[in-house]
């Protein structure tokens, strides 16, 4: 059929609905908006959340220090395994595909004193190793400790930037000296602000690591308190928390098999649920997204059903001529797509200057702005938004199309 | 290439081939509470080259026999011979135009439908255009023509896919006295050309100028008989030699 005829005839009929076209185009543009920003919303939520989670580390296991469960080989169920600090020398050596293992001995009322000023809090010790593993990246002119600090047992210590500045406040602490209970310690770094969504003990940011060697010597035990360690290959994680038990079940006499013993948050698991937790979170925005723009679409169905309506006759008419169903419904199911793609691209360039407007608005240091401020279009998200609009379109031009397919020709033609 | 068949004015076309042939034929319509027995045994047959005039009173079933005829709605009951193959043209009581397009593209619409090519298309329309007396009209809109105008387009637009028979429905109802004769003169000179016609209509003056009138009432056929129209054209072609 000519496309000049077919453009014409559809001006021509929508000249007489301009208004109600004017207003279909319009809910379908806000729908559009409506679910370019909820999915916006989610996926910046989302990665809000998977940045906060690496905050701690990713792929990571801390393993606490537990009892038996199960009797083994003569010993009773109930005992508690304290293993020592050489005994994660040992796993180091003997456990292969670890990106690291490091001991966390940690004691909660330590006090610190700078000058006048003494807080009480939480205060590490660990190995060089656990700032890679647990993300504590020092600030611009300082370090994390060091294998040096750890082999000549240097009083130095590594704040949290918060604790940093509860003891500080605006000073710059690096290099200089504070009391940790009692005794004189160098600050040789200070962490960089980070978002920290596991935890367990408390934030980083509020706490204070010194030298594993400097704190057994300070508090006089060996035993590990936990033990933090990574995988090469997240994959691996299982089989490195087999050969964990299976050489401290020897060493101490226990089941290989027995969990309880080092009661463990393995983070690679709680990871994968979060992340299908998120995914829902994200279903869900969506799912209200489209169910706004669905409102939209039953606009154009109603716009459709209103001008199949009003051209019955001219449907009746055309058939009568000799038109086959397709060129009657061609070009209503065009007009229905042309509503939902010109009030979806209006909404989606709104929703984009939206989203960059949104993203402008300074969120820093209030938490809350920190992880629902930022929506992020993602590609996926265009190819979502796109697919859904024209579902909607196609839904909302089909059923009135199919209606005006089902014009009986006799029945219209009747005189009136 | 000849786009409508050319025939010398005042030949007499042949009546044998049958166009239309109904036998038995019944239409019920059921509309849930009732049943209209709108036909009710219709015998009928057109040759080609007929000019038929259907009478009746309103409500006589005319209507119901002519969408029969053209295919627009199925019988209850009886036989319709081949009327699937055959091509109708329809004209209606209240033109059916489309008001949007202009008066040319009115007539090419069933060719567009027909998948003429555009050259034969502007042809084909400028030619029907000029048959039916409006070439200098065919880019006006509907609704800057008369009624009687209206109706000569819809008639140019019925003869556009060159059918073998057309259908009109109370064409001239919604015309004065003279745009109606205008019409049937319209007709007339397309049933000289050879053309097959069934014509609704209420006007028996009209009637008259057909070559044949059926006369419903009831659902049914009360009378079928030539008019002297058929002798006038006999004559005709007679003097003609
Ligand atoms: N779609 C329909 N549903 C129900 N009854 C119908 C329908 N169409 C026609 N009828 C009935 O069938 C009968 C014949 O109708 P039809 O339209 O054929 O009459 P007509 O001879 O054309 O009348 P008129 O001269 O008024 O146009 C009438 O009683 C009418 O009410
Ligand atoms: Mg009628």
């Amino acid at each position: 059929m000519r496309a000049g005829l077919v453009f014409q005839l559809f001006l021509a009929s929508s000249r007489v609905q301009k208004k109600r076209a004017v207003l279909t185009i319009a809910s379908i543009a806000w729908g559009s908006v409506a679910l370019l920003l909820l999915l916006a919303f989610g996926e910046g939520l989302k990665q809000q959340l998977s940045r906060g989670s690496a905050g701690m580390g990713t792929n990571l296991a801390v393993l606490w220090m537990g009892e038996t469960s199960r009797p083994w080989q003569g010993l009773p169920a109930g005992r508690a395994i304290r293993p020592r600090v050489d005994d994660v020398n040992l796993l180091r050596e003997r456990i292969p595909g670890l990106v690291g293992i490091v001991a966390e001995m940690r004691n909660w009322r330590t006090a610190f004193t700078y000058g006048a000023k003494t807080v009480n809090g939480r205060l590490t010790g660990s190995s060089p190793e656990y700032g890679e593993l647990r993300n504590f990246y020092a600030q611009p002119g300082g370090r994390f400790i060091d294998a040096l600090d750890e082999a000549s047992k240097r009083r130095v210590v590594f704040l949290g930037n918060e604790r940093a500045k509860e003891i500080f406040g605006d000073e710059d602490p690096v290099g200089k000296t504070l009391l940790i209970n009692q005794t004189p310690f160098t600050v040789v770094g200070v962490m960089k602000r980070k978002i920290q969504m596991g935890t367990y003990g408390g934030p980083d940011a509020e706490n204070a690591v010194i030298p594993l060697s400097t704190y057994v010597a300070m508090f006089g035990s060996d035993r590990v308190g936990n033990i933090v360690l990574k995988p090469e290959r997240p994959g691996e994680m299982p089989r490195v928390l087999a050969d964990v038990r299976r050489i401290m079940g020897a060493k101490y006499g226990f089941d290989p098999a027995d969990e309880k013993v080092f009661p463990t948050w393995d983070t690679v698991e709680t990871g994968s649920v979060m992340r299908n937790i998120l995914l829902g979170i994200q279903v869900f925005l969506g799912v209200i997204g489209a169910l706004t723009l669905m409102i939209g679409g039953v606009g154009v169905a109603n716009i459709m059903y209103a001008t199949v309506k009003e051209r019955t006759r001219e449907i009746g008419v055309k058939m009568a001529l000799g038109a086959r169903p397709s060129w009657i419904v061609a070009p209503l199911v065009l007009e229905g797509l042309l509503y939902t793609v010109v009030g979806g691209a209006i909404g989606l360039v709104l929703g984009m200057i939206l989203i960059v407007l949104i993203g402008l608005i300074p969120t820093a240091g209030n938490d809350a702005l920190e992880f629902l401020g930022k929506p992020t279009v993602s590609p996926l998200i265009g190819v979502a938004t796109a697919a859904i609009l024209g579902l909607v379109g196609l839904l909302a031009a089909y059923f009135p199309a199919r209606r005006a397919a089902s014009v009986d020709p006799a029945q219209t033609l009747r005189y009136e | 290439m000849s786009v409508l068949p050319r025939r010398r004015n005042g030949e007499i076309p042949a009546t044998d081939g049958v166009v239309i042939r109904m036998a038995g034929i019944r239409k019920v319509y059921d509309t849930g509470k009732v049943k209209v027995e709108a036909l009710r045994g219709i015998d009928l047959v057109v040759h080609r080259g007929e000019f038929v005039a259907v009478v009746g009173p309103s409500g006589s079933g005319k209507s119901t026999l002519m969408n029969l005829v053209g295919c627009l709605d199925t019988p209850t009951e009886g036989g319709l011979a081949d009327a699937r193959n055959r091509r109708v043209g329809f004209v209606f009581q209240s033109f059916n135009l489309l008001p949007q397009i202009t008066a040319f593209e009115n007539v090419e619409m069933p060719l567009l439908f027909g998948g003429v090519g555009k050259r034969e298309r502007q042809a084909r329309v400028t030619e029907l255009m000029d048959r039916v007396g409006l070439a200098d009209r065919m880019e006006h809109r509907p609704t800057e023509l008369s009624g009687g105008q209206m109706q000569r387009v819809a008639i140019a637009r019925a003869l556009a896919m060159n059918p073998d028979v057309v259908l009109a429905d109370e064409p001239t109802g919604n015309l004065d006295t003279s745009s109606g004769g205008d019409i049937m003169g319209l007709f007339e000179e397309l049933w000289r050309q050879g053309r097959t016609l069934v014509v609704i209509t209420h006007d028996m003056a009209l009637a008259r100028r057909a070559g044949r009138i059926v006369e419903v009432r009831d659902g049914l056929i009360l009378r079928d008989e030539p008019t002297g129209s058929v002798a006038t054209l006999r004559e005709a072609r007679a003097s003609h030699g």
